[in-house]
């Protein structure tokens, strides 16, 4: 019996529900289904991109008042005369006002330059799930931003604001990408950054250090796919923690250091599909859903095992 | 509803025979998978997922009341599961298509293929022997030469009737993904088969090579953002074929263009309707199948909610959109938990080209008649299966405000769906396949 709430499936339970079917489809007779699965990573992509802005829109207006807190609290310190006129109006210039194009107020400008451009559309509609119809994306938001957002290499998922698809020269995390044709039997491996167990210790280096910038990314946060060239490129990732979505162009065939999916599967597919991340296991290699999404391009193109 | 003798007279469509288990318990092999009518009507092939073809005959009846009924005619395994030991992947014996070769002599024709490999049968009938061998008994035991003191000539005496299938081609080892479709060329020398990824163009007598046609595999499958789901021959164009694409795009291909016929000819596309964006639109406008109508001017296809019809002159847009049952559009979800929204519908015309049919879920079937537009839903059902008994329509309720004899969606059995359809080629004597039986549906004779 079909379930007549169908606008209450949220995005993440549709993310959970597609990587269980990829899942399930290694072990269906006949073989992997490439159509099938192509599809249901339309899915996901569709569902990782709602619920990723609504996870950015979340932790910007989070961050909109921590921000403008904490300027209350430094306008406190120099002048606490001031502190009630300053941090209303400037809540208002930064938070309260739609479709803000002027980026000029004081919070504003305390905040990376990543930034910027999201606050220009801070309101962002986060769409319903299921068949409810989806508000296109303002292209603003999908500015390229420096990976400012990150915090650490093994904690939570990254609110990183651009959710880009294309390939990107990105050093900063490491993507592989194993294909195997099924016509040549050829296994290459795309190495885009470090191995799994270097990421660690790499990825803290470059939060510490300087941060290389990323490329300006393709954007295509269109639910339309009018462009066939711009389609989102999944590069899955063994390291489903690390913000992945910036791919690199170069390759690096090293079959020797192979990750595919099948071993990214079997190191513990279940914690994917569960709402209760484990930290724990996440770091003895399970992944969360919540750090799934963080890296989503790894899953959403299952069919790079075809 | 137009017959398919032309005329607007309403058609009724009465229960004529259903083929299968009676029993609840579906066992998986007897699921059928395609369901198709030789040129003439006379014979009429089921596949299913057990690799056996069924094949049922029409006896020629001189009853004037009632018409002729469809006895199975020969039944035979045509694939055999399969593993592929390079890949560690099983190949499925399921019959994905059959497609009837043109009649050129006694003998009958078929192709059918599963997964991976195209074989042509050869269905054969015997109805004599010789008698009479001078160094051999009857049983087969060989005579002593010496013992013989007369010789005579063998005569060939009436049998009982006997249907044989062999095997004759075997099409193997050119496809890397999975075949969907193949279609058989008005030239009546070659024939196409398409995976998901190629589609190769085959001679009916040669099996150790074929040609590659059509090649969307991209250098890097990251990139890969749609897959073929059918192809078709033009019914008298032989160098012209289309090939549907899980975006919802028909392509029209030429092959006197190059031999490679990677760029289109025609690109049929609708544009998507903004409003009705959501999660599953990629899926429900993958193209599940596309048939040529018998004059050659149209196709139609058919996703997962709709019914087009395309006139091969105009690429931009359909010229007929039917909704199949767009009440499950607010379903898509649950149709999705389920998987019930990759289900691939297939569709048919009518002989004349005036009607089209699909299938649905609890069983119901669709018929649109073009010229009267006038649409009817029917069940395929034990319940109302006496010999003529007249279909009576269904209707769907959409809403809450159910009326009499109508079914609400939430009353739907989405288990029973109706895949696969034929139409007879000249008469209104339709085939529909449920999950394990097959219905045969013929109107009504006064």
């Amino acid at each position: 019996m079909i379930n007549t709430m169908e606008c209450a499936v949220d995005a993440q339970s549709l993310i959970s529900i597609s990587l269980r079917k990829i899942h399930n489809s290694r072990t269906q007779r006949g073989g992997i289904k490439l159509h099938k699965n192509l599809l249901v990573s339309y899915v996901l992509r569709n569902a990782r991109q709602v619920y990723m802005n609504e996870k950015y829109a979340e932790i910007y207006r989070m961050q909109q008042y921590e921000e403008v807190m904490t300027v209350c609290n430094e306008i406190q310190e120099l002048n606490p005369l001031d502190l009630a006129e300053d941090c209303e109006e400037q809540s208002g210039d930064c938070c309260g006002n739609d479709g803000v194009s002027e980026p000029a107020s004081l919070c504003c400008a305390l905040l990376p330059v990543s930034h910027l451009t999201a606050v220009q559309s801070a309101h962002i509609q986060a769409p319903s799930a299921c068949s409810a119809p989806l508000s296109l994306q303002s292209d603003d938001v999908c500015k390229e931003t420096e990976p400012s957002f990150y915090r650490s290499c093994c904690a939570e998922a990254y609110p990183v604001s651009n959710w880009d698809f294309s390939t990107v020269n990105n050093n900063l995390h490491c993507n592989k990408t194993t294909v195997l044709d099924l016509d040549t039997h050829v296994v290459t491996t795309v190495e885009n950054g470090y191995l799994h167990q270097d990421c660690c210790a790499s990825f803290q280096q470059c939060c510490q250090g300087a941060q290389s910038p990323a490329k300006k990314r393709k954007v295509d946060f269109e639910y339309y796919i009018s462009d066939i060239e711009e389609v989102p490129d999944f590069t899955p990732c063994k390291r489903a923690k690390f913000e992945d979505c910036s791919y690199a162009n170069s390759e690096h065939l090293d079959t020797s250091n192979i990750s595919n999916l099948i071993s990214i599967f079997g190191s513990g597919f279940s914690g994917l599909v569960s709402r209760q991340a484990d930290f724990e296991q996440a770091l003895n290699g399970q992944f969360c859903s919540k750090q799934a999404l963080a890296s989503l391009g790894a899953w959403t193109r299952a069919i790079v095992a075809f | 509803m137009a017959g398919a003798g032309g005329g607007s007279n309403d058609v009724q469509w009465c229960f004529s025979q259903v083929k299968g288990a009676i029993d609840d318990d579906v066992a998986e092999a007897d699921i059928i998978s395609t369901v198709e009518f030789n040129h003439s009507g006379e014979l009429l092939a089921t596949g299913d997922k057990g690799g056996r073809v069924v094949i049922f005959q029409q006896e020629i009846e001189n009853k004037p009341q009632c018409r002729s009924e469809y006895n199975v005619y020969s039944t035979f395994q045509s694939h055999e599961p399969e593993f592929d030991y390079l890949k560690s992947l099983e190949i499925e014996e399921k019959i994905n298509k059959i497609r009837w070769l043109p009649q050129k002599n006694a003998a009958q024709f078929l192709l059918s293929t599963n997964d991976k490999t195209i074989k042509l049968w050869k269905i054969s009938e015997r109805d004599k022997r010789p008698e009479g061998y001078n160094l051999k008994e009857e049983d087969g035991r060989y005579i002593d030469p010496n013992t013989v003191t007369a010789l005579r000539v063998p005569v060939f005496r009436p049998m009982d009737l006997m249907v044989e299938a062999s095997p004759r081609r075997v099409f193997a080892n050119a496809h890397t993904y999975h075949i969907n479709s193949i279609s058989i060329n008005s030239d009546h020398e070659t024939y196409l088969s398409a995976d998901d990824l190629r589609i190769n163009l085959w001679h009916q007598e040669i099996t150790d090579r074929s040609f590659n046609i059509v090649d969307i595999k991209p250098a890097n499958m990251e990139e890969l953002t749609e897959v073929i789901t059918a192809a078709e021959f033009h019914p008298h164009q032989c160098n012209t074929f289309v090939y549907s694409s899980s975006k919802g795009t028909i392509r029209l291909c030429d092959m006197r263009a190059s031999a490679l016929c990677d760029t289109h000819s025609k690109l049929f596309e609708e544009p998507e309707d903004p409003s009705n964006r959501s999660f599953f639109s990629e899926i429900i406008s993958s193209i599940s199948d596309v048939k040529f109508s018998h004059n050659g001017r149209y196709m139609m296809t058919r996703d997962y909610l709709s019914v087009k019809i395309w006139d091969l002159n105009m690429e931009s847009r359909p010229v007929e959109t039917y909704q199949v049952h767009e009440y499950l559009r607010n379903k898509l979800c649950s149709l999705y938990e389920n998987d019930c929204i990759f289900d691939k519908f297939e569709c048919c015309w009518n002989g004349n080209d005036s009607v089209v049919m699909t299938g649905s879920y609890n069983n119901f079937f669709r018929m649109f008649d073009r010229g009267q537009r006038r649409d009817v839903t029917l069940e395929a059902s034990r319940e109302g299966s006496k010999p003529q008994q007249v279909l009576k329509p269904r209707k769907v309720c959409a809403d809450g405000k159910r009326k009499k004899d109508e079914i609400s969606v939430d009353s739907l059995d989405f288990n029973k769906k109706i895949l696969h359809t034929a139409w007879h080629p000249q008469d209104n004597v339709i085939a529909v396949a449920t999950t394990n039986n097959l219905y045969i549906f013929q109107d009504k004779v006064n």
